[in-house]
């Protein structure tokens, strides 16, 4: 890096700290090129590796990787005519994926101010407790949607509950950290005029600290929000209510009816960027301070 | 007091500031609050308790903390035998029975912990359960006969013409036509180690640390502690090998798809910023692309590959790597619109070329915010690519689908998911621990 030049140590002489400054340059290269060496190695064979285990080759399947949106798309101009009717018959579909996400993320944001106040220094409960409370939103945050819905799907029997439950958990571990950060920015004095007067701790929370974090919560809160969109669609498809569900009903019905595959691609894309754009200029509202 | 009384207008504004206030105060609850109902109407949670199985979330408690042992008459040949989760990976070798057994040919006595004996003597069973008596249950030729001790049958035996069964809390017996069973309870994963074949099995665990020091081996031509793991490696019931195998193969997915995205993304990236594209028609090309890719959504590029490559990893990591891409690019043109100009000018003073003037002042500028969200993409993408495997049929995710529709491997479920938790936190330290490496590093000026 540049600035070893300047950055020597006292002890080099003129003379030397030209061939120390080409020295460690070198030896910054050789590391910078082994890491690379490495890393393009490791890439190599990975994919390799991977597509060998694939069932079909990445030469094949790169020739017809085009061969089912075509399909899809020929398919979807053919029959446009029943479009409309399949945009209006998979509406209710879309609504339950996007209320899974909605409700989930505000079930995980409840939770996760509740855990990430009880596990912030300065404005714990239990101050004891913190590091139980950070284990237990590491734990929430490391545990993928799928596996809790699979789960629940099974206990519960289909539908949006069990994707709404496995999301909330989830959530609950992501926005925690995430709200914690925001709660260590915080300015205590605020607390600390309340318990001069005698409140309890939820009073404290509830009119010193929230005022001031809820603009970054939301911010956090929408960003999470395009996220659960995804995962909730996702999870429809591995069996739990939703248009991710109709969408995998509509694949299986395979060529001639992949019609109603593109309705529900254009709904789910749709809907993705509309509340990316609506989410992306509410925050940065958010973040200019005009709520 | 003249100086300071309020105006009446700036005394009206702060009340209305104030009840506009409380009114969010209140209002942002009650809005809260009627969209749950909302929820609980439409998601029909009342209808949950009707839908609801407790039954099988308590054969997933009970078969994620202990395991059964079937002891099994065939009524057709008359042979007991024994196998663990009565599967044929985890069968007794012929003639042979756990201790609580004794076998007396074609007769045998089991023993349940809580004192329950069930005798099979021919086509009749006994079982002799304590504080209750003795139900006899005969299942020669068509019905099956049951002779209970006294009046009116318990809740806890169900029993029809062709089917009795008796649940009791260390084991059930079953009767039907064509077999008479006895499952038996007992804690822990059994054969998790080793295998009814291994030689290993059943031996303490400071029985198998002599072993594996011991200098005689157990098996010929081997040496204990090789011969151990190959047991253990190559372990029928658990498949440690094949699990091993999957989770690596979903960490590829995510570090293929990551490390790819990030290799295209960079030059897309100088493509879409504005201080290095000054065509505008370009720039807007590029942004929308990474739009598209990120737009169009990880399932849906899952599906679109799955049919170009067929189920597997590759589809997998190059589902991961198209989304990525869009993201990473977004992302990285908007760290390089941020670059500071006097680096890339002083470079450029020294006559460097535009390769050389990017190499020098720009790729220091930006490598740090390019390698921390490579690291932490790399952490979120292990998760992803476990729900990806379940869709594409690859990794964790494949091995934990599978485990789950089978309804009966619960002990699986749990170990995978217990193994995928520990993956993704190991993924998220391996990456904190490589991003507080590369910004020390750089601090150093190393």
């Amino acid at each position: 890096m540049p600035e070893l030049a300047y950055g020597g140590p006292p002890r080099d002489r003129p003379r030397d700290l030209r061939t120390s400054y080409l020295r460690d340059v070198q030896q910054r290269r050789l590391y910078s090129g082994l890491l690379f060496a490495i890393l393009a190695l490791l890439l190599i064979s990975g994919f390799t590796l991977a597509d060998e285990r694939n069932a079909g080759g990445f030469w094949d399947g790169l020739a017809k990787l085009f061969d089912f949106p075509t399909e899809l798309i020929a398919e979807a101009f053919e029959k446009s005519a029943n479009l409309p009717v399949h945009l209006l018959h998979y509406l209710p579909s879309l609504l339950e994926t996007v209320n899974i996400a909605a409700a989930s993320t505000l079930i995980g944001a409840l939770l996760a101010t509740m855990l990430s106040l009880l596990a912030t220094r300065g404005l714990a409960r239990w101050p004891v407790l913190i590091p139980l409370f950070r284990r237990a939103m590491d734990i929430m945050r490391a545990v993928p949607e799928v596996v809790i819905a699979l789960v629940l799907i099974f206990v519960l029997g289909g539908g949006p509950v069990a994707a709404m439950i496995a999301i909330a958990f989830h959530t609950t571990g992501a926005l925690g950290k995430l709200f914690s950060e925001v709660n260590e920015n915080a300015d205590l004095r605020p607390v600390e005029g309340l318990t001069s007067v005698g409140s309890t701790w939820l009073q404290r929370m509830w009119f010193a600290v929230v005022p001031q974090v809820a603009p970054n919560y939301l911010s956090y809160g929408l960003m999470r929000f395009e996220i659960n969109i995804r995962a909730s669609a996702i999870l429809g498809f591995v069996g739990s209510g939703g248009i991710g569900y109709d969408l995998k009903n509509a694949m299986s019905w395979g060529t001639g009816r992949y019609d109603e595959v593109a309705a529900i691609f254009i709904l789910l894309l749709g809907t993705i960027i509309a509340v990316d754009q609506l989410s992306s200029l509410a925050r940065n509202r958010l973040v200019r301070g005009t709520l | 007091m003249t100086l300071a009384a309020p105006s009446p207008d700036l005394r009206a504004e702060a009340l209305g500031l104030f009840a506009r206030k409380r009114l969010f105060a209140l209002g942002v609850p009650l809005l809260v609050l009627a969209y749950f109902a909302y929820i609980f109407v439409s998601f029909d949670m009342a209808g949950l308790a009707g839908r609801a199985r407790p039954d099988n979330a308590r054969i997933l408690l009970s078969d994620t903390v202990s395991f059964k042992t079937h002891v099994t008459r065939d009524n057709r040949t008359g042979v007991i035998s024994a196998a663990i989760e009565g599967e044929a990976k985890g069968k007794y070798p012929d003639g042979a029975v756990p201790d609580w057994v004794t076998l007396y040919g074609t007769d045998a006595d089991v023993r349940l912990d809580d004192g329950t004996t069930v005798k099979f003597r021919g086509e009749t069973v006994t079982v002799a359960v304590p504080d209750y008596g003795s139900v006899v249950l005969r299942s020669a030729g068509g019905d099956i006969e049951m002779t209970l001790p006294g009046e009116g049958v318990p809740d806890w035996i169900s029993a029809s013409a062709t089917r009795v069964s008796l649940t009791m809390p260390a084991g059930r017996v079953q009767v039907t036509r064509s077999k008479s069973e006895v499952f038996r309870y007992e804690a822990g994963w059994e054969l998790f180690f080793f295998t009814l074949d291994s030689p290993f099995y059943g031996r303490s665990l400071g029985d198998l640390a002599a072993l594996a020091v011991s200098a005689d081996p157990v098996v010929p031509g081997k040496a204990n502690i090789v011969a151990m793991a190959e047991d253990f490696w190559t372990n029928k019931m658990w498949r440690h090998s094949d699990v091993a195998w999957a989770l690596f193969e979903t960490v590829l997915m995510a570090f293929l798809g990551t490390v790819g995205a990030g290799l295209i993304a960079l030059p897309l990236a100088f493509l879409a910023a504005s201080n290095f594209t000054p065509g505008r028609w370009i720039r807007f090309g590029f942004r929308r692309v990474f739009d598209f890719l990120r737009g169009v959504d990880g399932l849906i590029w899952t599906l679109i590959l799955s049919r170009a490559f067929g189920p597997g990893p590759m589809t997998g990591a190059l589902a991961i790597l198209l989304t990525d891409t869009g993201s990473f690019g977004k992302m990285f043109s908007e760290a390089l619109e941020n670059v500071d100009d006097r680096q890339i000018e002083g470079v450029q003073s020294t006559g460097a070329n535009t390769l050389q003037r990017h190499r020098f002042g720009v790729m220091p500028q930006i490598m740090p915010v390019l390698l921390s969200q490579l690291l932490y993409y790399f952490e979120s993408n292990t998760r992803s690519a476990t729900v990806i495997g379940a869709i594409v049929g690859g990794g964790i995710g494949l091995l934990l689908t599978q485990a789950i529709s089978t309804q009966k491997d619960w002990e699986e479920v749990s170990y995978y998911i217990v193994l995928i938790v520990l993956m993704v936190m190991a993924m998220d330290a391996l990456s904190g621990w490589v991003r507080r490496l590369l910004i020390r590093g750089n601090a150093d000026g190393r």
